[in-house]
């Protein structure tokens, strides 16, 4: 071997990308709000999150990587990943339609309709119309096959009546539209029979049920389903295919999976200043360190993604790691910061609302259990624990 | 943001790997243990033809004039297959062409020069001989040392991090085999959460440090962020290495243990998590 200085194919940036970094950059200086916003899980909070995002969508940064024609910029990864940072690095708002975004849109980029991405993508994109999901059940949280709620044939009004119960469904509070798994053969079991349904919040026959969070906002909601009626207009892919659907984007490269390194990085900043303003204390010291190497760390691997990701590779399972690593860091940041500020860490403050915020990350979108558990099975082949009967 | 290997990079180490498994790198250590330094003294010479201590010499000075990239890659082998000998201080501190074996002590980060015994010293003069907790190396208390650049020392830190992590990819790996064959309660202990879960964690430390030190190699973040990262993920490896090996893991016939004692020595060698710790601190206080 010879080897020679540069010789690693580096992912440099192109002028394009530091044009369209700086681009940002100036934007959100000029307009990311002085003033926290209050929580989108409050009427109010809600409403200026909404208005937020019009005025992001106005100047095209709501949805960089989608294209021109849905509000989006038709962004690379990589502008997209230097977007993410500038948008934290700016302290921007944390952002009330992300469930859509990140979660269904994918979805509908792959299997939707052209109809239903012409109907559905312009009001995601300005936040005029916000999605909750509505994945969860009772008796079926990160066992999502378990799930019970039915979807049954009407052909006589061309579409299907919903019945049961989903739970945890965040955002359901405010939102306008929700999307789910539903049993629509009765005889199937597990993942079989499945079908992916979009309906509106307000439909006959929904009730929705406010939950108080820890942090007393009603960021969750239960739906209660009394013979919904959806046109099979808002079946999104194949019926009876409704977990192939939800499965393949769940490990979406845009979406949860790929969380963004500048949500991270600007918190340990902030720890870190907060650490100086207390006369950076040595009891603190190694947690102030180690929430700091956590971020490089974060911000590091997830360009090491992206290089992947440009060059070809699949993200895979390793989506799962990242999920388990970024969601622990989020908690020990802001209990660090919490714990640095003593007795007085207790006054509701941006860091207390960030903190609880935090908790629910090892929770949501799969516990931190069932992530190690991939890690295990499929990353490094250990054999499948034994699943209960059925599976 | 740059962190493909180049397949040049992917070669070379796949050529170490490959030579160290066919020199028994392992059998070597433990003949360098027991004071028969032939065979470690062998396998030295023919990874020093592969130019391994001239790596990051420059060219002019007829080294190969590689990246620390190229040191990272190289260091990671030597740490996945347990080379013996000081190569921290004959490749990254002191490179040199002629694959000599060339050790030195730097206080306070490394007080004692590793096997002087059989090493050149390269400044200082010798004295007592001490055992280390890894009993393939041994430590040699020097007078009068004179002082090394600080980018040299900067490279020992970064190579004894890529060994750590190297070493602590092998403890994954070989406990990850471990637990899909031994059985109890009538199944493979790998399919049981709990030991499920540790292993994960040792995954997810491992891959979240080996950004670190590449970041390092690449003059992105200090070195001191590889040194405590991989350490750490060295460390935690070891300690579920062991406790999932059980009995087995704790005897000296099994070769893991030489992998745990390994860690254990490069964890405190080229200044402690607790040094490091400190210098990145010092940064953040001042920024």
């Amino acid at each position: 071997m010879s080897p020679q200085r540069d010789e690693l194919p580096n992912l440099e940036l192109t002028e394009d990308d530091i044009a369209f970094r700086d681009e940002a950059r100036a934007w959100l200086a000029a307009n990311v709000p002085a003033e926290p916003l209050p929580s989108m899980d409050t009427a109010d909070g809600f409403r200026a999150h909404q208005e937020w995002e019009a005025r992001l969508a106005a100047a095209r940064w709501s949805v960089v990587s989608w294209p021109q024609e849905y509000g989006g910029r038709g962004a690379s990864m990589v502008q997209w990943v230097l977007f993410e940072e500038e948008y934290y690095r700016a302290g921007a708002p944390g952002r009330v339609s992300q469930n859509g975004i990140f979660l269904l849109s994918p979805t509908i980029y792959e299997f939707g309709t052209k109809e239903q991405q012409d109907r559905w993508l312009p009001s995601m994109a300005t936040g005029e119309v916000i999605w909750a999901q509505a994945w969860s059940e009772p008796e079926s949280g990160s066992d999502l096959a378990s799930l019970r709620s039915t979807a049954t044939r009407d052909d006589s009004r061309g579409g299907w009546v919903l019945n049961g119960q989903k739970t945890w469904s965040s955002r359901a509070s405010y939102a306008h539209r929700g999307f789910g798994l539903f049993r629509s053969d009765p005889d199937s079991t597990r993942h079989h029979g499945l079908t992916y349904l979009t309906f509106p919040l307000d439909a006959d026959g929904l009730l929705v049920r406010p939950i108080a969070q820890l942090d007393g906002e009603a960021g969750f909601a239960e739906l209660f389903f009394d013979d919904v009626f959806v046109p099979d207009a808002d079946v999104l892919g194949e019926p009876g295919q409704g977990w192939a659907v939800a499965m393949s984007t769940t490990g979406s490269e845009r979406g949860l999976s790929l969380r963004s390194p500048g949500r991270f990085c600007a918190a340990a900043d902030r720890l870190t200043a907060l650490w100086r303003s207390h006369g950076a204390p040595t009891a603190f010291r190694d947690r102030v360190v180690d929430a700091w190497l956590g971020a490089e760390a974060y911000r590091l691997y997830t360009w090491g993604t992206v290089t992947g990701l440009v060059t070809g590779r699949s993200i895979g399972f390793a989506s799962s790691a990242n999920k388990v690593f970024w969601s622990e860091l989020d908690v020990a940041l802001h209990e660090t910061a919490l714990d640095l500020q003593g007795p007085e860490g207790e006054r509701f403050s941006p860091w207390t609302d960030g903190y609880l915020f935090s908790l629910s990350g090892p929770i949501y979108a799969g516990t931190n259990e069932i992530q190690r558990n991939i890690v295990a099975e499929r990353i490094l082949g250990l054999p499948r624990e034994p699943r209960g009967a059925g599976a | 943001m740059r962190f493909e290997l180049t397949d040049e990079q992917r070669g070379f180490a796949a050529s170490l790997t490959d030579l160290m498994r066919s020199a028994d790198a392992v059998g070597a250590a433990r003949a360098w243990a027991a004071g028969d330094k032939d065979p470690g003294t062998r396998l030295w010479s023919r990874l020093a033809e592969q130019g391994v201590t001239a790596l990051v010499l420059p060219e002019d000075q007829g080294g190969l004039g590689g990246t620390l990239v190229d040191l990272v890659v190289a260091f990671e082998v030597l740490g996945h297959g347990l080379a013996v000998g000081p190569w921290i201080e004959s490749a990254a501190l002191l490179p040199h062409a002629d694959g000599a074996m060339i050790t030195a002590a730097v206080p306070p980060l490394a007080p004692y020069a590793v096997d002087a015994d059989v090493a050149t010293l390269a400044s200082g003069t010798a004295g007592q001989t001490l055992a280390s907790i890894d009993t393939t190396r041994t430590l040699v208390a020097v007078a009068g040392p004179d002082e090394i650049p600080a980018d040299a020392v900067d490279r020992a830190v970064l190579a004894a991090s890529a060994e750590l992590l190297g070493a602590g990819e092998r403890l994954l790996s070989d406990t990850v085999a471990y637990v899909k064959q031994r059985r109890q309660f009538g199944r493979e202990i790998g399919s049981y959460q709990a030991v499920k879960h540790q292993l994960a964690d040792v995954r997810i430390a491992l891959d979240f440090a080996r950004p670190l030190v590449l970041g390092a190699a690449l003059g992105d973040v200090p070195v001191s962020a590889a040194k405590v990262m991989a350490g750490d993920a060295a460390r935690r490896s070891a300690r579920t290495a062991l406790q999932l090996h059980g009995a087995i893991g704790y005897t000296r016939e099994l070769d893991l243990g030489l992998w745990i004692n390994r860690v254990r020595a490069l964890v405190g060698a080229w200044g402690s998590a607790d040094h490091h710790r400190g210098v990145l601190a010092e940064l953040l206080r001042e920024a």
